[in-house]
């Protein structure tokens, strides 16, 4: 190895920490990005991208069941499950091409490895390959992501009780599956699930699904749920999980019988990879499994930072990498650097039917004191949505009845995952209702709900 | 037939630019595609290219030449065939607007065309007319702007954070709730060498009702010459009468001190009608009734409302109409006729504990009275030292309408009725 003094150690690369040592080549930096795994991390490898390649599937499968309603007859229908996974990991294997040639293209050195941290000597960190190297760097970026959360009394076994990692690679398609915890990560899967022709329980702790969207949305999506044949089961309490040939049992406090199912997918949340990373000789702290940082990243330690999902919430690929932006650009004495304010991560589900959001849910604008001034537009007032025969869901808007600023914006249906950025970049910009409303919408599409909910928290909805 | 060059927008905002270099000289010939000139904007330096081919005829603006203006002709080529004087013969011309435009517009209001470098051989286009604002224009988002104008902010002393110093929400609030060096720094900077050093300090934009008092009492002490008569009232009587007047008053009725010397300014004003004046310029125009305006004072300023032929109400009747006026005064609720004219001023400020003070004349009244709190003062009464209670008044009267003696004997009035309160009943 030629190279071992950088300006900058990226310990990583996913979303997270290609971007920053991506960032960092741009601003003149020389850095490197030690990765032990898959460069893209989970998100790519994992996570985002396979997972919505096998939802692409499941879409057009059943697309497939609605072809008569469009006048198309369709022959027998069969899924090549093994295709279907195949295409998946071909989908991740590209994109992680695709990182290393950006890496390459940007000149920033790749080093396959595990990193742990060393001493720090004449302001440089020491940082301990495992393949016996060593490199120092200026400062340090620990990117290091996060994996499934185990539950104390269930271990995932990766036959019968799954993580994401092995649901997403299923060799046969299970009779039926429970499905613990209803997030995004359990939402879609429940919804992937479903669509290939699964039995699926959903099993939620709290006393709705995607407990973090606004409660209309819930709703919304449980009754779709529901109305397709997934069950869901909310307020529940596991008290024990056992497993053999035969599948999965879960008994859940005040029921009598246990749940029963071949198998079991845990998605109850994830905890950040903080281990090995020779953490305890330094002062940066841990909580609950996350590494503790300021709003710049900026841990206990001088020199060294941490972002995306080894920090705090929310656990989103996108707020990783613009958190490796902003630490990469503070480190570098960048102007008008600015924090992630609060609320200006949106959040995407993209189960059927999908979920986007951004900003505050009406319950905790509410909470926060503000008067409200609410729209909401169904799709089933929506050309577009109507033509293309998939018009459930509504666009729900939450301004300030004072300022006009838009609180927050949360859209389930067709596409919405696509829609949501309109609202972000208005938040962005400080847009109020004025200059939404002012904005012409093309017509047929989709957006136009987004206008038409604006226009309704003002009561000025013109198609409903 | 000759080609004109112009000076081409190189951004959409651009209006002016400097002809930094030429590349080609008259007489050269030039291809299509061929970079013929240099120009920088306060951004970038940026290269025209031709979009014809030709012989570089004649060049009217000098490499170096600053503030050329967007579509000003900058040289003329002759077309294949023709020559550089044939250019000549065509009868082109220099333009004659000089085309270096001195004016700096801040902002372009007519969208440039982004000119092309070589446009259809047109006549001469004069450059366009570029508007120059003394002032900038200020870039905040609608949020920011919408809190600003709620919370009565100036923008102008707002340092953005946001894009190109765009001022986001963020800066507006911490403008409003800590002054910071931020702001006075950015002042500071922007304030031209020589200009007050702000210290620790912040804007608050005027509101119309500050820049109407602002005028109107600068007008007034610009305007009328004030003079200043005070005297002392004991006004032990007049207590003691209120106290009799409000335990035998009807239910709801409280007449207050105020009441009482307005009911005695407007006996006053009666009894002295000379004093009740106002300075019309080729007129003085005398008042048949004590219309009296009260200062009230409400959020950000303070406001006159007025009680109209103040002589013709009994103490109960005033009262209520004072209590009304006060009540909708501070919400803001009153009419315009409501507190526009009258003759004659009351300003209290006894409450605050103030002894006595000289009042600003409310134009065009002539005269205001300033009623400071009523005390227990050391008098002497027959050679005796006495304890009373005492009220000083301060008479501010605009000389013009009202003379010295006038004004005294219009005090000397008012100090009856207060000090023999069963007067200013009758």
């Amino acid at each position: 190895m030629t190279d071992t003094q950088f300006d900058i150690a990226v310990i990583g690369g996913g979303p997270g920490g290609y971007v920053a040592a991506i960032r960092a080549a741009q601003l003149g930096l020389k850095p490197v990005v030690i990765e032990r795994e898959n460069l893209g991390g989970i998100c790519l490898n994992w996570g985002c991208i396979p997972t919505k390649a096998l939802l692409r599937a499941a879409e057009l499968r059943h697309s497939i069941d609605e072809m008569a309603d469009f006048g198309i007859t369709v022959g027998e229908v069969k899924v090549d499950l093994a295709a279907v996974v195949k295409r998946s990991r071909k989908v991740a294997g590209r994109l992680s091409m695709g990182v290393k040639h950006l890496l390459k293209k940007n000149k920033v050195t790749v080093i396959a490895a595990e990193a742990k941290l060393g001493a720090a000597k004449d302001g440089l960190r020491q940082i301990n390959l495992s393949n016996g190297d060593m490199v120092s760097a200026k400062h340090v970026i620990i990117a290091t992501g996060a994996r499934a959360r185990a539950l104390p009394n269930i271990e995932a076994n990766g036959k019968t009780i799954l993580t994401y990692r092995e649901a997403m690679v299923p060799e046969t398609m299970p009779e039926s599956l429970i499905i613990v915890g209803s997030g995004a990560i359990g939402s879609e899967f429940a919804s992937f699930y479903h669509d290939m022709g699964v039995k699926v329980t959903l099993v939620e702790a709290l006393d709705r699904i995607l407990p973090v969207e606004d409660e209309d949305v819930s709703a919304f999506v449980q009754k779709s749920f529901e109305k397709r044949g997934i069950k869901i089961m909310t307020g529940v309490k596991l008290q024990a999980v056992t497993s053999d040939a035969n599948g999965v049992q879960a008994s859940i406090e005040g029921h009598d019988k246990p749940l029963q199912a071949s198998r079991m997918i845990l998605a109850v949340g994830i905890t950040g990879n903080t281990e090995n990373l020779g953490l305890e000789a330094t002062k940066i702290k841990v909580d609950r499994g996350h590494i503790v940082t300021d709003q710049w990243g900026a841990t206990g330690e001088a020199g060294i930072y941490a972002i995306g999902d080894v920090t705090g919430p929310p656990w989103l690929a996108h707020k990783a990498s613009h958190e490796g932006i902003i630490c990469v650009e503070k480190i570098t004495g960048q102007k008008d650097v600015h924090a992630i304010g609060a609320g200006a991560v949106p959040g995407c589900t993209y189960c059927r039917p999908q979920v986007a959001s951004v900003g505050m849910t009406e319950a905790a604008a509410k909470q926060a004191g503000h008067d409200l001034k609410i729209g909401q537009f169904p799709f089933a007032g929506n050309g577009k949505a109507i033509a293309l025969g998939d018009d459930g869901g509504f666009v729900k808007t939450i301004f300030d009845a004072k300022t006009g600023e838009l609180l927050g914006a949360h859209m389930v249906g067709p596409e919405v995952t696509e829609l949501i950025q309109g609202y972000a970049i208005a938040r962005t910009l400080e847009a109020t209702e004025a200059e939404l409303m002012a904005t012409i919408f093309p017509h047929p599409t989709l957006s136009e709900a987004m206008h038409e909910s604006v226009l309704d928290a003002y009561d000025r909805a013109i198609h409903f | 037939m000759a080609i004109e060059i112009k000076m081409p927008a190189l951004s959409p905002t651009m209006t002016t630019g400097t002809l930094a270099k030429w590349l080609v000289g008259e007489g050269d010939r030039v291809n299509s595609g061929d970079v013929i000139a240099e120009i920088e904007t306060d951004k970038a330096t940026m290269e025209v290219e031709s979009v014809d081919d030709g012989v570089m005829a004649k060049i009217f603006v000098d490499a170096g030449t600053e503030n050329v203006a967007v579509g000003a002709v900058i040289a003329v080529l002759a077309e294949d065939g023709e020559t550089a004087s044939d250019v000549a013969k065509a009868g082109l011309q220099e333009p004659s607007s000089p085309v270096p435009v001195t004016s700096v517009a801040a902002e372009a209001k007519e969208r440039a065309e982004p000119a092309p470098v070589t446009a259809a051989p047109v006549k001469a286009v004069p450059a366009p007319k570029t508007k120059s604002s003394d002032k900038p224009r200020i870039f905040a988002s609608p949020l920011a702007r919408r809190i600003a104008a709620d919370r009565n902010i100036a923008l102008e002393g707002i340092t953005g954070s946001g894009p190109y110093g765009r001022i986001l929400r963020r800066d507006v609030e911490s403008a409003a709730t800590a002054p910071i060096a931020q702001t006075t720094a950015a002042l500071a900077g922007a304030t031209p060498a020589g200009a007050t050093q702000h210290g620790d300090s912040y804007l608050v934009a005027n509101s119309q009702m500050r820049k109407a008092i602002a005028s109107r009492l600068q007008d007034s002490k610009q305007q009328a010459p004030h003079f200043y008569l005070t005297v002392d009232c004991v006004i032990d009587n007049l207590l003691e009468a209120r106290k009799s007047l409000n335990a035998k008053a009807a239910e709801g009725i409280k007449i207050s001190v105020n009441d009482m010397i307005i009911r005695a300014a407007a006996m006053a004003l009666i009894a002295v009608p000379e004093a009740n004046a106002s300075w019309e310029g080729e007129n003085t125009r005398l008042f048949r009734h004590a219309d009296i305006a009260m200062a009230v004072a409400i959020d950000g300023g303070l406001i006159t409302p007025i009680v109209w032929a103040a002589e013709q109400k009994g103490l109960a009747a005033l009262s209520q109409v004072t209590t009304d006026l006060a009540a909708r005064a501070r919400d803001g609720k009153l009419a315009a006729n409501e507190y526009t004219g009258g003759s004659f001023t009351i300003s209290n400020l006894g409450m605050f504990g103030v002894r006595e003070f000289a009042a600003v004349i409310n134009p065009p009244h002539g005269g205001i009275l300033a009623v400071g709190a009523g005390e227990q003062r050391p008098i002497v009464i027959d050679g005796n030292l006495a304890v009373a209670t005492v009220m000083s008044v301060t008479l501010s009267a605009d000389h013009r309408a009202v003379d010295g003696a006038v004004g005294a004997r219009w005090l000397q009035a008012f100090k009856g009725f207060v000090e023999n309160p069963v007067t200013m009943l009758l």
